[in-house]
C-alpha cells in the first residue's frame, strides 16, 4: 500500500530534479522556470490581442494596412532610443505607438489629397518608413553604442529577449486591448459592417475609427517584440481569415481569431524557447499559416473538403435519380412498370457511362427503389415508382413554368428542367402547382403525375 | 425549309444561359439581329441587359449556349466586334488623353509589336472629329465632362471600324446636345449598314431612335420591329411581373453548386 | 559628429566621389532604372502590395538556389525567385478564386508565410549559405563593388552593375515592345479582352518580370526597399504628368535621383544605403504632391485661391459699370 500511496504533494516535490534529467523539449512543458511561463503568457497574450484587432482590418478589406502600419513603427523605436538611450518598454511602446499613427495618417493624407490610390499609399508608407527605420538602425548600430544590441531584434522578433518587465508590459496592453473590444463589441460591430448605416443613427463613426486605429497601433506596438516588424502582418491578416471559415457570426470570429493568435504565441514561445538563437517570428507565422491551410481544407461548410462533399452528394443523388426517371419513362408508355428492363435499354433511352450504371443500379437495389428479379433485368419497385413519378412531374411542372410565364419555346426547356427537378422542394412544388394552376399536361402533351403521398417527399426535403 | 436567308445575321444567339456564382441571371436568350438596324434592349434594373452584352462579347462564361458573329463563333479576327461598356469601368485617373484613347481602338488590328501607323492616327482623328472631341484631344480623361467621356468612348468604337457595334447605355447621363449627337452618329452608322446594338434606359425615346427594341427580363420577352413589338402588353410583361418561383429555383440551384449542364452523367 | 561635418560627408560623396562611390551610385541608379520601368505598371494596376508581398516571398527561392548550387550565380536565384514569384501570384489567385478568400488577406496570408519560410532557411543553413538577415532586408550595396565579375579572366568591374544594367534592358526592351498591350490591359481589360489580348498572360508576364527585378536588386537593396524603388518614383511621376510616356521617363529619373542623393545621405549618417534612397524618394514624393504643379496640393490652392480672387474683381467691375 505504502508503495503506491504517493501523494500529489510528493510528485510535485519530484518535479525539479525529474525536469533536470528531461530533455528540452519536454521540460517546457513541466513550467518550471516562471521567466518561461511568463514569456509564455506573454506572447500569448499577443497574438490573442493582434488575432482579435486584426478580424476588424480583415472585415473592412484593409488586411495589409497591419503591414504597413508594422513597418512604419521601426523609426519610432529607433527614435526614441536615440533620444532616450534606454529600451524601457514602456518608453519603446510609446515610440512605437507614435510612429505607427504618423504612418496611419500618412496613408489616410495620400488617400485623401493626392491621386494616388490606396495600395500605392500603404506600399510607399511601408517602404519609406521602413527604410528611415533600417537607416537609423545602422547609424544607432555604427555608433558602437553599447545599449543598442538587441534593437535588431525588432526586425525579425526575439521571444527570448524578453524580459518580466516587457512581459508585465505586453501583457497589461493585451488585456486592455481585450478589454475595449468587449466593451465597444456593438459599435463596433455595426461600423464595420454599415458605417453609413451607423453615421445615420448618430454613432461617432470618425471617433470609433480612431478608436479602432489606437487598438491596432497598440496591437501592432506590443507585437513587434514577439514577431517583429517585417512578419508582424501575418499576425493580424491570418488568424482572422481563418476563423472566418469556421464561423459567419462575429462574436465566434473574434473568439476564434484570438484562440488562434494565442497558438501562434505558444509555438513562439516555445520555439524561443528552444533555440534562444532562432527569431521567433517565422516560427508563429508558420504555426498561424498552418492552422490557416487546415481550416481552408476542413472547416465545415467553407471548407474546400466540404464543399467538394456537398458537390459530389448532389452529383450522385442527381444521378441516381436521372436512373429512376428513366426506368419510369421506359414503362410509361403502357403505364406498365413491371416489365423489366435491360441496362441496354436504359443506355437507348438516356446516355450513361455503363460501369457507373451498373453501381447506381446496385444502390438502387440496396435502397429498395429497384429490384432485379433476373440478372441484368431491372424494373422499379413501389417505392421507386412513387419517387420517380414525383420527379417526372417536378419535371413537367417546371416545363410548363417555363413555358408560360417565361414563354420560353417548348423545345428549349428540356434541359433546363433536367436540372431544376432535383432541388424543387415539396413546399416549392404545392406553389409551383398553385401558381400554374394545377395544370394535367406539359407543352409536350405528356400527363403530370399526380402529387404523391409525403411519405418519401420528407426525406426528399432534406435535400 | 426556311424561306429566305440570303445573308448571314450579324448576331446570332442561341439558348445563351448565364449564371453569375451560379445564381442564373439570363435563361435561355434566342434571338438573331439582323443587319443594318438600330437595336434597342430595355428591361428593369437587374434584368440582365448589361450581363447579355458582356456574354455575348465573351467577357463572362456561358452556362449554356453560344454566340455566332456572321456565322462564326468569335468576335477576334476577321470580324471585329465594337464594345461600348458603360462609363464606370475604366480607370479614369489613368494617364491618358482623349486622343489616346480613341487610338486605342486601332491596338485590335495592329500585330503583336506593332505600332499605330499613321493611317490608324488619321482615323483616330477622324472618330474625334466625328464625336465633336476634336478641340479635347490632348485633354486628360478625368478632365471630360459626362457626356464628353461617353462621345470619347463612342469615337474609340469608330474608330474599331467594324460593322457591328454593342453598347452599354450610351445615352446614360448625357445632355440633350450630346445625345442628339449620338442618334445622329448612330443614323449615319446605320446608312451605311452597321448593326447597332444598344442597352437603353429610357422607353419614351426607344420608338423615335430605334427600330427594333429586344425587351429582357431575365429571358427575352420578345423582340421584333418597335412598331409591333413595343405594346403595353409586352411592357407589362416585361416591367410589371415578378417571377418569385424563378429566384427560388435560381437561389437553390446556387446553393447547390450548379454543375455545368453538358456534363454527362 | 556634428550636424557641418555629417552635411560635408554627405556633398564630398556625392560630389566628389571616388571609384568607390561612383561605382555604387551607378549600381543603385540601374536598381532604380529597372525597378521604375515596371514599377509605373505595377502601380497603375493598383497592384503595388502585390508587387510588395512577391518581393518577400522570393526568398526561399534564393536560398534553395544557393543551397543547390553553392555559389552566388545569379541565374540559378533568378530562375528560383522567378518561380518563386510566379507561384506566389498563383497561389494568391487559388487562395481569392478556389478558397474564396478576399484579395487583400489572400495577399497576406501567401507571401508572410513564404518569405518566414526562406527567414527560416536562411537561420537554419547559416553557415552553408552566404546570406545574412540584415543583408536580406537591406542588402549590401557597399560590398557590392568588391564583387567583381570575371569573364575568361578579364576583370569586367562589378558583377552587380552588369546584372542590373541586363535586367535594366530587358525591362526596357519589354515595356517597349509589350507597351499597348501593357497600357490596354491596365486601362480598359474588357476592350482588350474583347480584342483577343491575352490579358492573363500579360499580367503573368509583368509579375515575372517583377519578380525577376526583385531578385536582381535583392543582393544590391535587399527586400523592403526594392519595393520602395518600384512604387514611389513611379507615384512620385503620377503626380507630375498625364501621359504615360513621360510618367515612365520621370519615374526612371526619380528613381537615379534617389539613389544618387540617397548615397549621400548614407554617406552623412554612416548608415544603410538603401534606408536612405527610400528615404530620399519619399521625400522626392513629398515635394512632388506639395508642388507639383498639375496636381500638387499647394498649387491647387493657389489656383482656387486666384479663380476666387479673379471672379471678385470681375464681379466688383461689373458692379461698378
Amino acid at each position: 500500500m505504502r508503495l503506491i500511496s504517493i501523494s500529489l504533494y510528493d510528485m510535485i516535490e519530484m518535479l525539479p530534479a525529474a525536469s533536470a534529467a528531461m530533455p528540452d523539449w519536454l521540460r517546457f512543458f513541466t513550467f518550471q522556470s516562471p521567466n518561461v511561463v511568463y514569456v509564455l503568457l506573454g506572447c500569448m497574450a499577443l497574438g490573442a490581442g493582434s488575432g482579435l484587432i486584426g478580424c476588424f482590418s480583415f472585415l473592412r478589406k484593409r488586411s495589409l494596412i497591419g503591414d504597413a502600419l508594422a513597418h512604419a513603427a521601426l523609426p519610432g523605436v529607433c527614435m526614441v532610443f536615440l533620444l532616450t538611450g534606454t529600451k524601457n518598454p514602456w518608453v519603446i511602446l510609446a515610440g512605437a505607438s507614435i510612429a505607427c499613427w504618423v504612418g496611419a495618417l500618412s496613408i489616410d493624407a495620400i488617400v485623401r489629397y493626392t491621386r494616388c490610390k490606396e495600395d500605392s499609399a500603404l506600399g510607399m508608407v511601408l517602404s519609406v518608413y521602413f527604410g528611415l527605420g533600417i537607416l537609423l538602425l545602422t547609424y544607432i548600430q555604427q555608433r558602437g553604442d553599447a545599449a543598442q544590441s538587441g534593437l535588431d531584434n525588432f526586425l525579425f522578433g526575439q521571444a527570448a529577449a524578453m524580459v518580466p518587465r516587457d512581459v508585465r508590459v505586453i501583457s497589461l496592453v493585451s488585456l486592455l486591448l481585450i478589454v475595449a473590444v468587449v466593451l465597444a463589441y456593438k459599435e463596433l460591430k455595426l461600423m464595420t459592417f454599415d458605417p453609413e448605416y451607423a453615421r445615420a443613427i448618430g454613432m461617432p463613426v470618425r471617433l470609433l475609427e480612431v478608436f479602432l486605429a489606437t487598438l491596432l497601433v497598440l496591437a501592432v506596438a506590443i507585437g513587434l517584440q514577439a514577431v517583429g516588424v517585417v512578419l508582424m502582418a501575418a499576425l493580424l491578416v491570418t488568424p482572422a481569415a481563418t476563423a472566418r471559415f469556421w464561423t459567419h457570426r462575429l462574436s465566434i470570429m473574434l473568439l476564434l481569431a484570438a484562440l488562434f493568435g494565442a497558438m501562434s504565441g505558444f509555438i513562439g514561445a516555445y520555439v524561443s524557447y528552444l533555440g534562444p538563437k532562432m527569431p521567433t517570428g517565422p516560427w508563429m507565422v508558420i504555426a498561424v499559416t498552418f492552422v490557416f491551410l487546415v481550416s481552408l481544407l476542413l472547416a465545415p461548410q467553407r471548407g474546400l473538403l466540404a464543399r467538394w462533399l456537398r458537390i459530389s452528394r448532389y452529383r450522385r443523388k442527381t444521378l441516381h435519380e436521372n436512373v429512376l426517371r428513366t426506368l419510369y419513362l421506359l414503362g410509361e408508355p403502357d403505364k406498365d412498370w413491371q416489365q423489366l428492363y435491360s441496362i441496354d435499354a436504359m443506355m437507348k433511352r438516356r446516355t450513361f457511362i455503363p460501369n457507373t450504371l451498373a453501381g447506381v443500379l446496385s444502390r438502387l437495389k440496396k435502397g429498395g427503389f429497384v429490384q432485379e428479379p433476373v440478372g441484368g433485368q431491372f424494373r422499379l419497385t413501389e417505392s421507386g415508382i412513387l419517387r420517380a413519378a414525383r420527379l417526372t412531374r417536378l419535371h413537367r411542372l417546371w416545363e410548363i413554368y417555363l413555358t408560360k410565364k417565361l414563354e420560353l419555346p417548348s423545345d428549349h426547356v428540356h434541359a433546363d428542367a433536367e436540372e431544376v427537378e432535383h432541388i424543387i422542394t415539396p413546399a416549392m412544388e404545392v406553389e409551383l402547382a398553385a401558381t400554374l394552376d394545377y395544370p394535367e399536361e406539359d407543352p409536350h402533351r405528356k400527363v403530370v403525375p399526380a402529387p404523391v403521398a409525403t411519405a418519401e417527399s420528407s426525406e426528399d426535403s432534406q435535400s | 425549309m426556311n424561306t429566305f436567308v440570303d445573308t448571314i445575321p450579324p448576331i446570332e444567339v442561341h439558348d445563351l444561359t448565364v449564371a453569375y456564382h451560379h445564381l442564373p441571371v439570363l435563361w435561355d436568350i434566342d434571338v438573331t439581329f439582323p443587319q443594318g438596324k438600330l437595336i434597342a434592349i430595355v428591361g428593369p434594373n437587374g434584368a440582365g441587359k448589361s450581363t447579355l452584352l458582356k456574354a455575348v462579347m465573351g467577357l463572362i462564361p456561358l452556362a449554356s449556349g453560344y454566340v455566332r458573329f456572321y456565322g462564326k463563333s468569335s468576335t477576334k479576327g476577321a470580324y471585329n466586334v465594337a464594345y461600348v461598356p458603360q462609363r464606370g469601368s475604366v480607370d479614369w485617373d489613368f494617364p491618358t488623353t482623349a486622343y489616346d484613347v480613341v487610338l486605342m481602338g486601332r491596338y485590335g488590328q495592329l500585330s503583336l509589336f506593332g505600332r499605330p501607323r499613321r493611317r490608324d492616327r488619321e482615323i483616330a482623328l477622324d472618330a474625334l472629329n466625328k464625336v465633336g472631341m476634336e478641340s479635347y484631344a490632348n485633354r486628360q480623361i478625368s478632365q471630360l465632362s459626362g457626356g464628353q467621356q461617353q462621345r470619347v468612348f463612342l469615337a474609340r468604337a469608330l474608330a474599331q471600324q467594324t460593322s457591328v457595334y454593342l453598347m452599354d447605355e450610351p445615352f446614360a447621363g448625357v445632355d440633350a446636345a450630346t445625345e442628339r449627337a449620338i442618334v445622329t452618329l448612330l443614323q449615319d452608322l446605320r446608312e451605311r449598314g452597321a448593326t447597332v446594338v444598344a442597352v437603353h434606359h429610357d422607353l419614351q425615346t426607344v420608338p423615335e431612335y430605334f427600330d427594333d427594341v429586344l425587351l429582357l427580363n431575365l429571358r427575352a420577352v420578345a423582340y421584333g420591329p418597335v412598331s409591333e413589338v413595343f405594346t403595353s402588353e409586352n411592357l407589362q410583361k416585361t416591367y410589371g411581373g415578378r417571377l418569385p418561383m424563378l429566384t427560388e429555383v435560381a437561389e437553390k440551384l446556387r446553393r447547390k453548386e450548379w454543375s455545368r449542364r453538358d456534363e454527362t452523367d | 559628429m556634428n550636424l557641418l561635418t555629417m552635411l560635408q560627408n554627405g556633398f564630398n560623396a556625392v560630389f566628389r566621389a571616388d571609384a568607390l562611390g561612383l561605382w555604387i551610385m551607378l549600381t543603385g541608379s540601374l536598381v532604380g532604372v529597372a525597378c521604375a520601368l515596371v514599377g509605373v505598371f505595377l502601380i497603375l494596376r493598383r497592384m503595388s502590395m502585390l508587387g510588395d508581398a512577391i518581393s518577400h516571398s522570393v526568398l526561399p527561392g534564393i536560398v534553395v538556389a544557393f543551397l543547390f548550387t553553392g555559389t552566388r550565380n545569379i541565374i540559378p536565384m533568378l530562375i528560383g525567385a522567378g518561380a518563386l514569384g510566379i507561384l506566389t501570384v498563383f497561389l494568391t489567385d487559388v487562395l481569392n478564386r478556389q478558397g474564396k478568400l478576399q484579395n487583400d488577406a489572400a495577399i497576406g496570408v501567401t507571401f508572410t508565410w513564404l518569405f518566414a519560410l526562406g527567414v527560416i532557411m536562411v537561420s537554419y543553413y547559416a553557415g552553408h549559405v552566404d546570406l545574412d538577415l540584415d543583408c536580406v532586408l537591406y542588402g549590401e550595396i557597399l560590398y557590392s563593388p568588391f564583387d567583381t565579375w570575371t569573364f575568361f579572366g578579364l576583370r569586367m568591374g562589378p558583377r552587380s552593375v552588369w546584372i542590373m544594367g541586363s535586367i535594366s534592358i530587358a525591362n526596357l526592351l519589354f515595356i517597349v515592345l509589350g507597351w499597348k498591350q501593357l497600357k490596354l490591359c491596365t486601362f480598359d481589360v474588357g476592350l482588350a479582352a474583347s480584342m483577343g489580348f491575352y490579358v492573363a498572360t500579360w499580367h503573368y508576364l509583368l509579375m515575372g518580370f517583377v519578380s525577376m527585378t526583385t531578385v536582381a536588386a535583392f543582393e544590391s537593396v535587399g527586400a523592403i526597399l526594392v519595393i520602395a524603388m518600384l512604387i514611389v518614383p513611379a507615384n512620385t511621376a503620377y503626380l507630375l504628368t498625364d501621359r504615360l510616356w513621360l510618367m515612365t521617363l520621370l519615374a526612371v529619373v526619380f528613381g537615379i535621383l534617389s539613389a544618387i542623393l540617397g548615397y549621400g545621405l548614407a554617406a552623412a549618417l554612416n548608415g544603410s544605403i538603401a534606408g536612405a534612397m527610400a528615404v530620399i524618394s519619399g521625400i522626392l514624393f513629398v515635394l512632388a504632391a506639395l508642388f507639383g504643379p498639375k496636381h500638387g496640393i499647394l498649387c491647387k490652392k493657389l489656383r482656387i485661391r486666384s479663380w476666387r480672387n479673379n471672379s471678385r474683381t470681375q464681379a466688383n467691375l461689373a458692379s461698378i459699370e
